[in-house]
């Protein structure tokens, strides 16, 4: 007897092919419908912000009036802010990725840290502006510095970083750690020469997209008590500062409706911060990804 | 009854080799990943200038044999060994011994190619650079002697900067065993070093062997009994984690003296 009658099976034949049409068509649903959201958040943004956008507004500090009004502290607030969070977040996360996949025991307590690591990932920003707070603002006595907010980002993306690093580590073949063991290389030499190299395009990669959330984060701003309206630049680490995501919530909340149409501005120049550096992203990728 | 074996094979085959010295001398080796007995009561002498084959079934221990020459074996932490491995004389268990001075006399070569994601040059240089040597001219020195050592300098000289995946599997494999050479060592490993290659590199990494007896001691484990046969000058037959026969190729071929060695090489099973 045959299990497999072939009638049954043409007869089916219809069902399974109007079902797999079907599943393709909500699949392309889905994708449009994220893609529309998305076209009409730029078109309106674009449409409101883009008769601000001049290099006044770009040189012009923080202003009652909304012609006046310019994005510079705010700006080069946030580049100062990058020029503490990524070398903090990115030493630091590398370098507890290379300990816990090259050095650390692989026991329970590893696992118990690995397991907390990727839920410290979840946890809201707020709660990071907490710690920052408590610990850089006060405890250190950073203040509202340019330090003591580059801590706080470096600590709410470290987890990120740490996971993507640990995942580019574990992606390179245990085949070359073993040919360079065996040829009497030392664990440091190996890391340095055979194991970085090969997971720099992910760990980079990661990092940058860890980077871009620290960019736009306003609630750990908030919470360790960064200024909006600031009339200066920063001279150095312990000043005070104020960031893109900050100058832009505090435009939007203002009753005129002339300044909706500055933050839809501020908005530009922050999508464009980020589209750059996910560009540097790729570009290292791509750099690095020829060399296999 | 495996020792008793073992004893007789060994002393049958030094009988002639007066004037050769062991380089490798295994006794009373155990191992252990975490409850599993994988190598049990090993007595093994490895000669100098010598092709020593390890033949068994799967599973029976032969990578974890070898690895446990040079302790690569040491990097899944579950191992536990007992017993002594001694190489020119010296216990390569004992607290002082570095496993990397170790790895700098005994080269190890993979079953699966594994070049490093860089240029030929610098894969060959990567030996002789992690041991501190700089010197340019030094360096390419030790790359051209190493590749033809390998039997490949013809092949690869006019392209020493390309990357090393971008040649045959074959080539690959003889890139490694330049990468091995260019450390300068005393012994090579090398754990079924022709398994992923087409017949044609396989002959001619197996030329390569016989070349480099002159100057090293090759142990090289293998699940192709005509290899064994063909390359070596001595055999091991293990089984479940013991070493059922060894002795000199042809004995173990035309006349085993135990039951299981012959079923083995007369492909009644494995
Ligand atoms: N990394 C490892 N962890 C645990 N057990 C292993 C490991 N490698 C090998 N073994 C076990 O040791 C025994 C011998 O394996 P192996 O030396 O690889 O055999 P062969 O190379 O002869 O095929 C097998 O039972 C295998 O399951
Ligand atoms: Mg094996």
């Amino acid at each position: 007897m045959r299990y497999i009658e072939q009638q049954t099976v043409v007869k089916r034949m219809n069902g399974r092919l109007i079902a797999n049409a079907i599943f393709k068509y909500i699949f392309l649903a889905a994708t449009l419908l994220a893609l529309l959201a998305l076209v009409i958040l730029l078109f309106r943004i674009v449409s409101q912000g883009a008769g601000n956008l001049s290099i006044d507004f770009l040189t012009n500090f923080a202003s009652r009036f909304p012609d006046q009004a310019g994005i510079k502290a705010a700006l080069i607030g946030s580049l100062w802010l990058m020029m503490v969070v990524a070398p903090t977040s990115i030493i630091l996360g590398v370098g507890s990725a290379i300990y816990l996949e090259e050095y650390a025991k692989q026991n329970r307590i590893t696992s118990f840290i690995r397991m907390n690591i990727s839920n410290l990932a979840g946890v809201p920003s707020v709660v990071f502006g907490l710690l920052g707070l408590t610990i850089f603002v006060r405890a250190m006595a950073l203040g509202n510095s340019i330090l003591a907010a580059g801590f706080t980002m470096s600590l709410l993306i470290l987890p990120v970083i740490i996971v993507a690093s640990q995942e580019a580590i574990r992606a390179v073949p245990g085949e070359l750690r073993d040919a360079s063991y065996g040829m009497g290389a030392t664990k440091w030499q190996t890391i340095v020469n055979i194991i970085l190299p090969a997971a720099i395009p992910g760990i980079l990669t990661g990092s940058i997209l860890a980077l871009s959330r620290a960019i736009g984060e306003t609630a750990p701003l908030i919470v360790i008590g960064v200024p909006v309206i600031i009339q200066f630049l920063p001279a150095g680490v312990m000043d005070t500062f104020t960031a893109l995501p900050m100058q832009i919530y505090d435009w939007s909340s203002r009753p005129q409706p002339e300044f909706q149409a500055v933050a839809a501005a501020g908005i530009i120049v922050l999508m464009a911060v980020l589209l750059f550096m996910n560009s540097i992203a790729v570009i290292i990728r791509n750099k690095f990804d020829k060399r296999y | 009854m495996t020792t008793i074996i073992t004893n007789k094979s060994v002393s049958g085959a030094t009988a002639d080799q007066t004037a050769k010295k062991a380089v490798y001398e295994t006794k009373q080796l155990n191992l252990w990943y975490g409850s599993n007995h994988a190598l049990k009561n090993i007595d093994l002498e490895i000669m100098e200038n010598e092709v020593t084959a390890i033949i068994g079934p799967s599973g029976c221990g032969k990578s974890t044999y070898i690895k446990t020459l040079n302790r690569m074996v040491e990097l899944v932490t579950s191992v536990k060994t007992s017993g002594e491995i001694l190489y020119r004389g010296r216990n390569i268990f004992d607290q002082d011994y570095g496993v990397e001075e170790l790895r700098t006399r005994v080269g190890m070569v993979f079953q699966k190619p594994n070049p490093f994601p860089k240029s030929i040059y610098d894969n060959v240089a990567y030996g002789p650079r992690i041991h501190g040597i700089k010197n340019k001219k030094i360096l390419d020195e030790i790359v051209e002697k190493s590749l033809r050592g390998a039997a490949i300098w013809d092949e690869v000289k006019d392209r020493l900067n390309e990357n090393a995946y971008s040649i045959s599997g074959g080539q690959q494999q003889r890139i490694c065993i330049a990468r091995a050479l260019a450390i300068e060592p005393d012994v090579i490993l090398m754990d079924e070093p022709t398994s992923a290659l087409d017949p044609i590199s396989t002959l001619k990494v197996e030329e390569l062997v016989q070349e480099l007896k002159k100057d090293y001691s090759i142990i090289i484990v293998t699940h192709n009994m005509q290899q064994a046969a063909r390359i070596s000058d001595k055999t091991a037959f293990f089984l479940n984690g013991e070493v059922v026969e060894f002795d000199h190729t042809d004995t173990i071929f035309s006349n085993p003296s135990d039951k299981r060695t012959e079923d083995y090489i007369s492909g009644r099973f494995g």
